[in-house]
């Protein structure tokens, strides 16, 4: 029951996150869609502002990491096979399908995007397949 | 200047709401796509919060010009492609099998060990390798 109301709060504070960055800067904010146009060299004039997002945005968890006594818990798992696979696949497919969760997800479905509503629900059914696979192959 | 102060204010919410929420937390993420499992409703709670300021500020675009320059992006007027499918198919992929999405991979980067920064730089080569691969499937051609 917590855990709904942390994540409803969160997610407020995400949407707040996304709204800020379309009335002031003008922009849609996906995480993917940021770093991956400084990573490709796509972005040109407004590298500085991406790299203030992504500083915040890795910066201030680590802060509140910081001050946080519970122990941190990613839950990562320790395959390095997978982690790279994943990474790899979650790059490529980011990019070569515009955005992610936060790009398509938030700001797509908010503006009710059939380009951001389908891929939600194509990247999301993707991943229960994948998840079902890996329980199944008891990799889970 | 407002610009770059306004960037690093929406990352820091950002990562403020991906911490509280738990989304850092590939467990709770994978737990949301393990339908066949013990399935964990947060994600949507997490989604639903972020679409509610998100479809106000949509609404609040029109008739304005965003407050520190440039202008609104104008919806895509081109349908779902195959792009667009097969990229989202990877990512789900991806995102199944590690629990992380670019969002949350950024926030967790400094408590989410080597293996979360393995991950990053494997997610940043997967996005230098989309450039070359978006060219293929362009002049592959005929099957939009």
């Amino acid at each position: 029951m917590t855990d709904w109301i942390a994540g409803a709060a969160g997610g407020l504070l995400i949407g707040c996150a996304a709204a800020l960055y379309l009335l002031g800067n003008g922009k849609i904010m996906g995480a993917s869609g940021i770093l991956g146009g400084l990573a490709d060299g796509t972005a040109r004039h407004d590298r500085v502002e991406r790299i203030a997002f992504i500083s915040a945005l890795v910066t201030v968890p680590a802060i509140i990491r910081a001050l946080d006594p519970t122990p941190a818990a990613t839950g990562l798992t320790g395959n390095i096979f997978l982690i790279v696979a994943a990474g790899l696949l979650v790059g490529l497919g980011t990019r070569l399908g515009n955005g992610c969760t936060s790009g398509h997800g938030v700001c797509g479905i908010s503006r009710l995007s059939i380009r951001g509503i389908v891929a939600t629900v194509t990247f999301i059914a993707a991943g229960m397949v994948t998840v079902a696979v890996l329980r199944f192959l008891g990799g889970l | 200047m407002m610009r770059i102060l306004t960037a690093a204010v929406c990352g820091a919410l950002f990562g403020i709401g991906l911490y509280l929420s738990g989304m850092t937390d590939t467990r709770k993420v994978q737990g949301f796509l393990d339908v066949t499992g013990t399935w964990d409703p947060t994600l949507m709670f997490v989604m639903g919060g972020a679409l509610l300021p998100m479809a106000i500020a949509w609404r609040l675009t029109q008739g304005r010009t965003p407050r520190y320059g440039g202008s609104f992006p104008a919806p895509l007027q081109h349908r779902p492609d195959r792009n667009l499918a097969t990229g989202a198919i990877l990512f789900g992929m991806g995102w199944g099998l590690a629990g992380l999405c670019p969002g949350p991979a950024m926030a967790s980067l400094s408590y989410g060990g080597s293996g979360g920064v393995i991950f990053l730089v494997a997610m940043i080569a997967g996005m230098l390798i989309a450039v070359p691969a978006r060219r293929r499937l362009d002049t592959a051609g005929g099957l939009t």
